[in-house]
């Protein structure tokens, strides 16, 4: 589904991604792991357009990314949850939620907050309450939600485990997985628990140094003791 | 009593005209986080166009049409091809590059329509009321300026809260990276931001010019109170600016009326320093961030 062919990328004249392939197969969950510093925001960065490569390609179902704006990838169902979640603290819950559905050109369905509230039923509590009062994993289930309303085809998901109780990752985890099984979702999930990550991934993809070190199933990741050490910190 | 409140009228008029403007502030400040000195020349400009237009023999509503209208096209091209441009990380080069446009744009307004003074008309009556034999300080126009600047106010409220579009410019405001990942056009929304700005801008021009005279410097004053007035309410917030502009332009009224008019520009001077020092945030600064 969504295909990463020899990408490099940096900052001036830092080199943040050196040449990096992955496939994100439909409907599986990939991990991209790796230590802080080995670019996993950047291949994001990249794949969504914030970042232009100086090198490579992204194609998403055969349509090449580098062609799109970062304002069209909605469109064209790429749907980016930025690390440190992203959610607009000014707006209300609700407004959250309508630009997410605005982003794809249309207007936001009462059948699409209704499925929205159901999987979320924490934000149809709070629908109404400025954002900036939800906790990180009212957050975190906020801009998911906001993301699918856009019915992205790809969903790209920066550390969403970051600075949460281990029991409110567990339980945004297994929002992912079910959300992969009932949709067909594809998902990029990029994070630095490695361990939870592999839980639910089907593949995962080893970045250092802006480099691949490997990329495998996620069960021989989680299998193979010298790579969890010296990589995955685990 | 009678003194009080003919003083408090003409503060709450006057307080009106800088909330139109602090408003137009407000509004480019929380887009682009630039204060927009050239504010003041471009609703001088738009404020030429009515004269123009009305001294050619067309009606003052044509005119003041024109002029918002005039406002809305000026304000979308100054940000499309000017403001585009500067570099959002920096923070003095779009202070400057305001600043610039400001001179620029005085130095147009004086070649094409002459630097000396013109006198501007007024739709309605510029003398108070008669109730019995006494005088209320209230003008027909003082009523059209207030309830003109109530209709902005009102219709931004109505656009920013319960429209998409308004909900888009919010966002680009807010955050632009979050916005663009949404598929918002954020560039159009700063198009957009500028451009309304403009027009609440034209419009305190022209509340300001009718009944007096107009030359290429007559709105630089209101710059000055309507950034006081724009502090006051937190330069974030838009409510935030017409109650700024109300409580400055009373203040004001009320220094002129018992103190002496020519401390006005002093008094809001230590009004501008008291806010600052008290309250940095403004007067309607929001609570905290919660941190998570
Ligand atoms: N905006 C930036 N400017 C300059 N360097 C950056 C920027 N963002 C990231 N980097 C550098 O790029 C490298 C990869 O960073 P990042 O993609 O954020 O890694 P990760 O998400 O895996 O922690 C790091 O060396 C980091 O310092
Ligand atoms: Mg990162």
């Amino acid at each position: 589904m969504l295909s990463v062919r020899d990408l490099t990328a940096g900052y001036g004249a830092v080199t943040a991604l050196d040449g990096v392939s992955f496939d994100a197969a439909e409907g599986e969950i990939t991990a991209v792991l790796g230590a802080n510093g080995a670019g996993k925001s950047t291949l994001l960065r990249t794949i969504s357009g914030l970042v232009r490569p100086s090198r490579g390609s992204v194609t998403l179902a055969g349509l090449d990314l580098g062609t799109v704006p970062v304002e069209g990838m909605a469109a064209v169902g790429l749907a980016h949850v930025p690390e440190g979640r992203g959610v607009i603290t000014e707006l209300t819950v609700e407004e959250n939620l309508r630009l997410g559905a605005l982003g794809r050109g249309g207007r936001v369905g009462a059948a699409d907050l209704e499925r929205a509230y159901s999987l979320f039923p924490i934000l149809a509590q709070r629908y109404r309450a400025s954002a900036h009062v939800l906790s990180g994993g009212e957050r975190q289930m906020l801009v998911i939600a906001r993301a699918l309303l856009a019915r992205p085809r790809v969903l790209l998901l920066d550390e969403p485990s970051l600075g949460l109780a281990p029991r409110i990752v567990v339980q945004i985890f297994e929002l992912v997985q079910t959300l992969v099984r009932a949709d067909g979702l594809t998902v990029v999930l990029v994070e630095q628990n490695a361990r939870s990550a592999l839980s639910i991934a089907n593949r995962g993809v080893v970045l250092n140094l802006g480099r691949v070190v490997v990329s495998d199933e996620a069960a021989a990741l989680a299998g193979n003791e010298r790579l969890r050490h010296a990589y995955l910190g685990f | 009593m009678q003194q009080l409140f003919t003083t408090l009228l003409t503060g709450l008029t006057l307080g009106m005209v800088y909330a139109a403007f602090a408003l137009a502030l407000v509004l480019i400040w929380r887009a682009t986080r630039i204060v927009n000195f050239a504010q003041a020349p471009m609703a001088m400009l738009t404020t030429y166009v009515a004269l123009v237009l009305i001294e050619a023999g067309y009606s003052y509503w044509l005119g003041f049409a024109a002029a918002l209208l005039s406002g809305l096209v000026l304000g979308a091209l100054v940000e499309r091809f000017v403001i585009r441009y500067v570099d959002p990380r920096s923070e003095i080069n779009p202070v400057i590059l305001t600043l610039g446009l400001f001179i620029v744009l005085h130095a147009l307004a004086a070649l094409v329509f002459g630097a000396r003074y013109r006198s501007f008309p007024a739709p309605f009556g510029l003398r108070g009321f008669q109730v019995g034999d006494t005088t209320i300080a209230l003008t027909g126009f003082g009523i059209f300026t207030i309830l003109s600047v109530l209709a902005v106010v009102v219709l931004l409220v109505l656009l920013f809260r319960y429209t998409d579009v308004g909900l888009k410019m919010r966002a680009s405001a807010f955050n632009q990276e979050v916005a663009r990942l949404l598929g918002v056009r954020v560039g159009r929304m700063l198009t957009l931001g500028w451009a309304l700005a403009a027009v609440v801008g034209s419009l305190s021009g022209l509340l300001i010019a009718g009944g007096g005279l107009v030359h290429p410097s007559f709105m630089d004053g209101v710059v000055v109170y309507g950034f006081v007035a724009a502090v006051l309410g937190g330069l974030d917030s838009p409510v935030g600016a017409v109650a700024g502009g109300l409580i400055l332009g009373l203040s004001l009224s009320l220094v002129s009326g018992y103190v002496g008019s020519q401390l006005v520009s002093l008094a809001a001077l230590a009004i501008l320093m008291a806010v600052l020092l008290v309250r940095p945030g403004g007067l309607f600064a929001r609570v905290r961030e919660r941190r998570v």
